[in-house]
C-alpha cells in the first residue's frame, strides 16, 4: 500500500513543482498582497487618541473626561475584551468610569498613552492607575496570518478539488481505477502531497515575508505547525468533498467560489469581525479558515499556548475527519 | 483445450432507456488475440468495460481464471482505454515509474521503454508526444505490470497509416510473448491481421463467433466482382445477378465466376475496372449487421 501511495504522491508533487506558472503565482501573490496592504494601510497614524470605555455605550454627560476634544471614545463590553487592546496599543487608554474611584489602564510603552493619561488625570485626579506593557500591533502584523491563511485556503480548495475533477474528466482516474490502487490510497496521496506542498510554501512565505516586514511571533513558532497541518487538512478535505463525485467544472467552480468568498470576507483575513452581528460571528466560526486564523493570531500576536488554541485545533481536526470520510464515501473514479 | 483465462456469463447491462448488453456469454482461451467487433452502439465498449472490472453489470458475471474479478485480476491485467490522458508535466519515464509503483510485480521500466520503442522519448514531457507516440506510451503503461491479459480498446483509432502499422508490429511482438489480448476495433483489416478468434456484437448480443477464416467460410461461398457503378448499365441489372450497391461501386456476389463474367461481357459491360476479390471481414460484418462499421 505504501509503495502505491508513494508512487502517486511523488508524481503529483512533480506535476505541481513543474507547473511553474502556478508555483510562482502561489509564492508571489501573498508577498504582493502583504507589501501592497502595508503600503496602503501603513504610514503615520491618524492624529487622534483612542480611548476604550468599559460600557455598553458612550454617554458623554456621565463624566467630564468624555468631553475632551480630538479623542475617539469607543465602548468596550468588559475588561477581558479591553486588556488585549491596550496591550497591543489598539486603544491608547482603557477607562472604567463607573467604579469608585475610576480605574484606568495605560500601556507604559505607548507615547500616546503617556499624553492621554495626563488629560484623564486632569479630569479625574483620583483615578487609579493600572499599568500594562506591550508593543503595538501594526496592521501589517495583524494582516500577515490572514494572507498566509488565504493562500492556504486557495491552495487547499482549488489545488485539490480542481485537480481531482481534471483527472476524472480526462479519464486519468478511470485509468488508475484499472490498477490495484484503492480510492483510499489515491485520496491519501493527494491529501499528503498537497499538505507537504502547502507546509513548504507557507514556511517559505512565513520566514520570507516575516523578515521583509520585520515580524516576530510573540508565541512559540513551533505551535504554528499543528495549526497549519490541521487547518490545511480540514480545507483540503473540504475541497475533496466538493470534487469527490462531481464531473462538472462549472458546478465545482461555483461551489468553490461559494465557499471561498464568504471565507474571504467572514474569516477575518482583512479585518476583525468584532462588533459585527452575533449571527455573522456564529456563521464565521463554521469555516475552518476562521479557526485557523484565530489560532494563528492567538499564537503569533498574543503568545497563546496549547491550552488556549486547543478548541480551534479540535474543531479543525474533527472537520478534517468528517470531510475526509464524506469525500471517500462519495468519491467516483469516472464520469457517470 | 486449456481452461479459459476469462469467462463471461450471461452478462446484462441495463440503462434506463436501453439494454446495452443483453445476455452475453463467451470465454477466451489463454494466449490468443480475441477480437470483439460491432457497430457503434452494439454494446462492445460496455461489455469490455465490464470485463475490465471498471463497470458493474446489472446481472451476470465475469470470471478470471475461474474466479470473479478481484485483486489478482487487477494485478495481472493491462488496459489501454480508448481515451486516456496522463498527468501533465511528467516525462515518459516518470509516468511509467508511477504506474510501475502501483503493482507488486512487473517489468523494469527500462525494459518496457525498449519494448515499446520509447527510448528516444523517455525524457520527453507527455504533452509533447504525437498521437502515435502517445498510444505507444499508453501501451507501455498497460504493459508495465507484465500482464497476463491485455485489453486494447480501439488502440489505433485516429492514428495515421504509418503509426497504425508500427502499432500492429508492437502488438504482434506482444502476441509472441503468449499474452492474451482482448481487442476491440473499427478496422477490419486490423482484426483480420491480429485476431485469432472474433465475436461480432450487435444490439447487445453476440451474433457470430469463431476464427476470421472460419467465419468467412461459414457465411460466404461466393466471391465478389467489384465494378464502378457507372460501368453497370440498366440492362445488366436485369440479368438476375446478386448485386450489392454502395455509393460509387457495385459488388456482384457469385459462386460461378466464369458464367457471371460471360453474362457481363454479353451485356456489353466494360470490364476494364473490374476487380475480383474474396469476401473479407468487412463484408461479413455488413452481411450480419446490415451496418457499416463506422456508422
Amino acid at each position: 500500500m505504501m509503495r502505491r501511495l508513494l508512487a502517486v504522491w511523488h508524481a503529483r508533487n512533480l506535476e505541481f513543482v513543474r507547473d511553474r506558472g502556478t508555483l510562482i503565482f502561489t509564492l508571489l501573490l501573498p508577498i504582493m498582497l502583504v507589501v501592497g496592504m502595508s503600503f496602503v494601510f501603513g504610514g503615520p497614524e491618524r492624529p487622534l487618541f483612542k480611548v476604550g470605555v468599559l460600557d455598553s455605550r458612550i454617554d458623554k454627560s456621565s463624566h467630564p473626561f468624555l468631553h475632551e476634544r480630538f479623542v475617539d471614545f469607543v465602548p468596550i463590553a468588559n475588561e477581558h475584551d479591553g486588556l488585549p487592546k491596550i496591550t497591543h496599543q489598539q486603544v491608547d487608554l482603557l477607562v472604567d468610569l463607573h467604579s469608585a474611584p475610576p480605574r484606568y489602564w495605560v500601556n507604559t510603552d505607548s507615547p500616546k498613552g503617556y499624553i492621554i493619561e495626563k488629560l484623564l488625570l486632569a479630569a479625574a485626579p483620583a483615578a487609579q492607575r493600572q499599568p500594562v506593557t506591550g508593543a503595538a500591533v501594526r496592521y501589517v502584523d495583524w494582516l500577515f496570518p490572514g494572507i498566509l491563511g488565504m493562500n492556504m485556503m486557495f491552495s487547499c480548495l482549488f489545488g485539490v478539488g480542481y485537480v481531482v475533477l481534471r483527472y476524472r474528466k480526462s479519464g486519468f482516474l478511470k485509468r488508475l481505477h484499472a490498477t490495484p490502487l484503492t480510492a483510499f490510497e489515491f485520496l491519501t496521496a493527494q491529501v499528503l502531497s498537497r499538505l507537504c506542498l502547502i507546509l513548504f510554501v507557507s514556511a517559505v512565505l512565513y520566514f520570507g515575508i516575516g523578515s521583509l516586514i520585520h515580524f516576530h511571533s510573540v508565541g512559540h513558532t513551533l505551535l504554528l505547525i499543528p495549526i497549519a497541518v490541521l487547518g490545511s487538512l480540514s480545507m483540503i478535505a473540504l475541497g475533496l468533498t466538493l470534487a469527490a463525485g462531481i464531473s462538472s467544472e462549472e458546478l465545482v467552480g461555483g461551489l468553490l467560489n461559494m465557499l471561498t468568498w464568504p471565507m474571504m470576507v467572514l474569516s477575518g483575513i482583512w479585518f476583525s469581525l468584532e462588533g459585527s452581528p452575533r449571527w455573522v460571528q456564529w456563521a464565521a466560526h463554521l469555516f475552518p479558515l476562521t479557526h485557523l486564523l484565530d489560532a494563528a493570531r492567538a499564537v503569533m500576536l498574543d503568545g497563546a499556548g496549547v491550552a488556549q488554541i486547543a478548541p480551534h485545533l479540535l474543531y479543525l481536526g474533527v472537520t478534517a475527519l468528517v470531510f475526509l470520510a464524506f469525500g471517500a464515501w462519495s468519491f467516483r473514479w469516472r464520469v457517470e | 483445450m486449456s481452461d479459459p483465462i476469462l469467462e463471461v456469463r450471461n452478462l446484462v447491462k441495463r440503462y434506463p432507456t436501453v439494454n446495452a448488453v443483453d445476455g452475453v456469454s463467451f470465454s477466451v482461451p489463454e494466449g490468443i488475440c480475441f477480437g470483439l467487433l460491432g457497430p457503434n452502439g452494439a454494446g462492445k465498449t460496455t461489455t469490455i468495460e465490464i470485463m475490465e472490472g471498471i463497470l458493474a453489470p446489472t446481472s451476470g458475471e465475469v470470471l478470471y481464471r475461474g474466479v470473479p474479478l478481484g485483486p489478482r485480476f487487477r494485478e495481472e491485467a493491462g488496459i489501454l482505454f480508448q481515451k486516456t490522458a496522463l498527468q501533465d508535466f511528467l516525462t515518459v519515464r516518470q509516468t511509467l515509474a508511477m504506474f510501475r509503483g502501483l503493482y507488486d510485480r512487473g517489468l523494469d521500466v527500462e525494459e518496457v521503454i525498449r519494448l515499446c520503442a520509447l527510448e528516444k522519448l523517455a525524457d520527453r514531457d507527455n504533452r509533447k508526444l504525437s498521437g502515435g507516440q502517445q498510444q505507444r506510451l499508453l501501451l507501455a503503461v498497460a504493459l508495465v505490470n507484465d500482464p497476463a491479459m491485455l485489453f486494447l480498446d480501439e488502440p489505433t483509432t485516429g492514428l495515421d497509416p504509418q503509426a497504425r502499422r508500427n502499432f500492429w508490429e508492437l502488438i504482434e511482438s506482444i502476441k509472441a510473448r503468449r499474452k492474451t489480448i482482448i481487442l476491440t476495433t473499427h478496422y477490419m483489416d486490423e482484426a483480420e491481421l491480429l485476431c485469432d478468434d472474433i465475436a461480432i456484437m450487435d444490439r447487445g448480443h453476440i451474433i457470430a463467433r469463431g476464427g476470421p477464416q472460419q467465419l468467412l467460410q461459414e457465411h460466404f461461398e461466393q466471391v465478389l466482382l467489384e465494378l464502378p457503378k457507372k460501368d453497370l448499365p440498366e440492362d445488366a441489372r436485369r440479368l438476375g445477378l446478386k448485386i450489392i450497391e454502395s455509393t460509387e461501386r457495385v459488388e456482384i456476389a457469385t459462386h460461378d465466376v466464369e458464367n457471371t463474367l460471360r453474362s457481363l461481357i454479353d451485356a456489353r459491360v466494360p470490364l476494364r475496372n473490374l476487380r475480383i476479390r474474396p469476401p473479407n471481414l468487412e463484408d461479413l460484418f455488413l452481411e450480419l449487421t446490415g451496418k457499416e462499421l463506422r456508422a
